[in-house]
């Protein structure tokens, strides 16, 4: 028993600290690719290649002062950042990463917990940041944190939608709400085949969720001076990057595990593939921001209900069609 | 689930709830129902409803209380000075309404006996699943399902004339 | 043993506390939230009931509850944003005329 829930703690343990050394070197890796498609070489002074550099980043955000606006509304304030930081940690409580492995004689998956509604679950989790961008920017007393704040929580909702709908096709092929059933679905042909409109709607649905460029409306610098968290510094302002990096390993790792096949394919080990597929999205969403420019805001909008929540529902309508049609689930 | 579990459960849940009510700032009432919300979820859970648990976060603290925080922050309702509960008659009345309610809930439910009379059915395998309330939903309660479509149909049209100033 | 009567209790009381929300506070948006609150306390009946007698149902019921909650929300709001640009403010004692 004890035994179990050492395992246990131990496994929590090493995919946290796998997750969180990712997110700190995903923030040097994205500062390399960019100076890489900008012609620049981006941060070498720190270690060999700059490798070095989130440890360097990490000391200077704790270092500096952590100031509060005056007229603030002090615990909401405080509270903010957190609440934006841990949903975007306990997503990845349900992400299978691998097949099974062998520990002191259990046979146990790999990934920490395996929900019967683990996808909703992930998508649960998301909605909850939204709470810690709206309350950041309302608590900090200062217009454009409320722009920001205002805008971002506007955003999410609406590309929410699109984003649900875009991966029920998915759950309508494998009938279960459970990841790891969903990656055992993809076992010859990865879902991204079957499912080429909705993976292309979740990528563009998921980088407005996350507030990526194209759409990192919420901290437009050239109008919102730095948007929602424009008034925090130090450790506070740290939480909300972590946050912002977490979301997109999450969503890379969801789009790996819904459209990519998860951890399958040929000779190498499932957590293998499954990190080699991850940072190819990770890649690609990197790609994408040193290429495309900033959405107009009532372009953002046009384009989430005009464009893609009407494609969303054809998209799930016809796969409904077909999947009714060879008589598969239900 | 144990009794010591349910107890804590509750506590969380009656503390949040009575936190709605009683914050001066709408901001804080709204954090406390998200708390209340979660905290059923916890209930939901151990009654064995897991997609209920996760529907209710999603569509209840996902997306009806972003949009009351939404409300509260494009009124800039939080800022202002803060309202006073109504006059100390009505308060009397109120908690004496509410306690009438209180007792009378309470006698239907010892007359009725459910207080641990019976004990539950066991639960026939796939309750609570996406599988089985789905089935259900397009079979027995079809009507009621397609009532409820036109109902949210009609929401979004009134909110959208009530909200919008030129259409 | 934690039995169907506990569960109703504690909805019983989140209801009432719902009730005393809606009775004694006049912003309208904590009425509003109180609302909320009284829904969810019958959902927890719902879910609790279904447990209890092993039937879907009580589970479908919390899904049309959740509709309600969500076209209410909808609704809701969008008057009282509209009552907000019309008389400036959200107390419920200040607009009980049905005019301006």
């Amino acid at each position: 028993m004890s035994q179990t829930v050492v395992v246990d703690i131990v496994r929590i343990a090493v995919i946290l600290g796998m997750f969180l050394g990712c997110v700190a070197y995903l923030v040097w890796v994205e500062r390399k690719l960019l100076g890489h498609i900008q012609i620049r070489v981006g941060p070498k002074r720190v270690g060999p290649y700059g490798l070095l550099q989130p440890i360097a980043d990490f000391v200077k955000l704790v270092s500096k002062e952590d100031l509060t606006p005056p007229n603030a509304h002090r615990a909401l304030f405080r509270l903010a950042p957190a609440i934006a930081l841990v949903p975007a940690i306990l997503s990845i409580a349900v992400i299978p990463f691998g097949g099974t492995i062998r520990v002191l004689g259990r046979e146990m998956p790999i990934g920490i917990a395996d929900i019967n509604v683990g996808l909703l679950y992930v998508f649960a989790m998301s909605s909850m940041g939204v709470f810690g961008i709206a309350l950041a920017g309302w608590s900090s007393n200062n217009k454009y944190s409320l722009m920001g704040g205002l805008r971002s929580s506007a955003q999410l909702i609406s590309y929410e939608v699109s984003l649900g709908l875009s991966v029920l096709g998915v759950v309508l092929l494998a009938g279960t709400f459970s990841l790891r059933e969903i990656v055992a679905a993809q076992h010859p042909i990865p879902f991204v085949a079957l499912q080429p409109v909705g993976f292309l709607l979740f990528l563009m649905a998921s980088s407005a969720e996350i507030a990526r460029i194209p759409f990192d409306l919420p901290e437009a610098e050239t109008e919102l001076v730095a948007g929602f968290h424009t008034e925090y510094s130090s450790m506070k302002f740290a939480m909300f990057f972590v946050a912002e990096y977490a979301n997109l390993v999450t969503v890379s790792a969801m789009a790996v595990t819904l459209f990519l096949g998860g951890w399958n394919g040929p000779f190498l080990p499932g957590p293998i593939w499954f990190a080699l597929k991850t940072a190819a999205m990770l890649f690609l969403f990197i790609w994408v921001r040193g290429t495309l420019p900033r959405y107009r805001y009532d372009q953002l909008m046009r384009f989430g209900w005009k464009f893609l929540l009407p494609v969303a529902l054809l998209n799930l309508l016809v796969t409904a069609l077909i999947v009714a049609l060879s008589g598969g689930e239900g | 689930m144990n009794q010591i579990g349910f107890v804590l459960l509750s506590v969380l849940a009656v503390g949040s709830a009575l936190s709605v009510i009683l914050q001066r700032n709408p901001v804080m009432s709204a954090l406390s129902l998200v708390v209340t919300i979660f905290s059923l979820a916890l209930a939901f859970l151990s009654l064995g409803s897991s997609f209920v648990a996760v529907v209710q976060v999603i569509v209840y603290a996902g997306a009806v209380m972003v949009l009351f925080v939404f409300v509260i922050m494009l009124l800039d309702l939080g800022r202002r000075e803060p309202f006073k509960l109504t006059g100390v008659g009505r308060k009397i009345l109120g908690i004496a309404a509410v306690a009438a309610f209180l007792f009378q809930i309470s006698a239907s439910l010892s007359a009725v006996g459910v207080m641990g009379a019976r004990p539950p059915e066991p639960l026939p395998p796939g309750y609570g699943t996406a599988l089985a309330i789905g089935r259900s939903v397009f079979t027995d309660y079809v009507y009621p399902f397609e009532a409820a479509s036109v109902l949210l149909l009609a929401a979004m049209v009134g909110a959208l004339i009530l909200a919008k100033r030129r259409i | 043993m934690v039995t169907l009567g506990h569960y109703l209790g504690l909805s019983a009381v989140l209801f009432a506390i719902g009730v005393t929300g809606v009775l004694v506070r006049r912003n309208a948006l904590v009425v509003f939230m109180s609302i909320e609150l009284m829904l969810n306390a019958a959902n927890l009946a719902f879910v609790a009931f279904a447990r209890h007698r092993a039937d879907v149902g009580g589970l479908v019921f919390v899904f049309f509850v959740l509709a309600v909650a969500a076209a209410e929300v909808a609704v809701g709001l969008a008057i009282i944003i509209a009552i907000y640009r019309n008389r400036g403010t959200v107390n419920v004692d200040e607009i009980n005329l049905m005019r301006w």
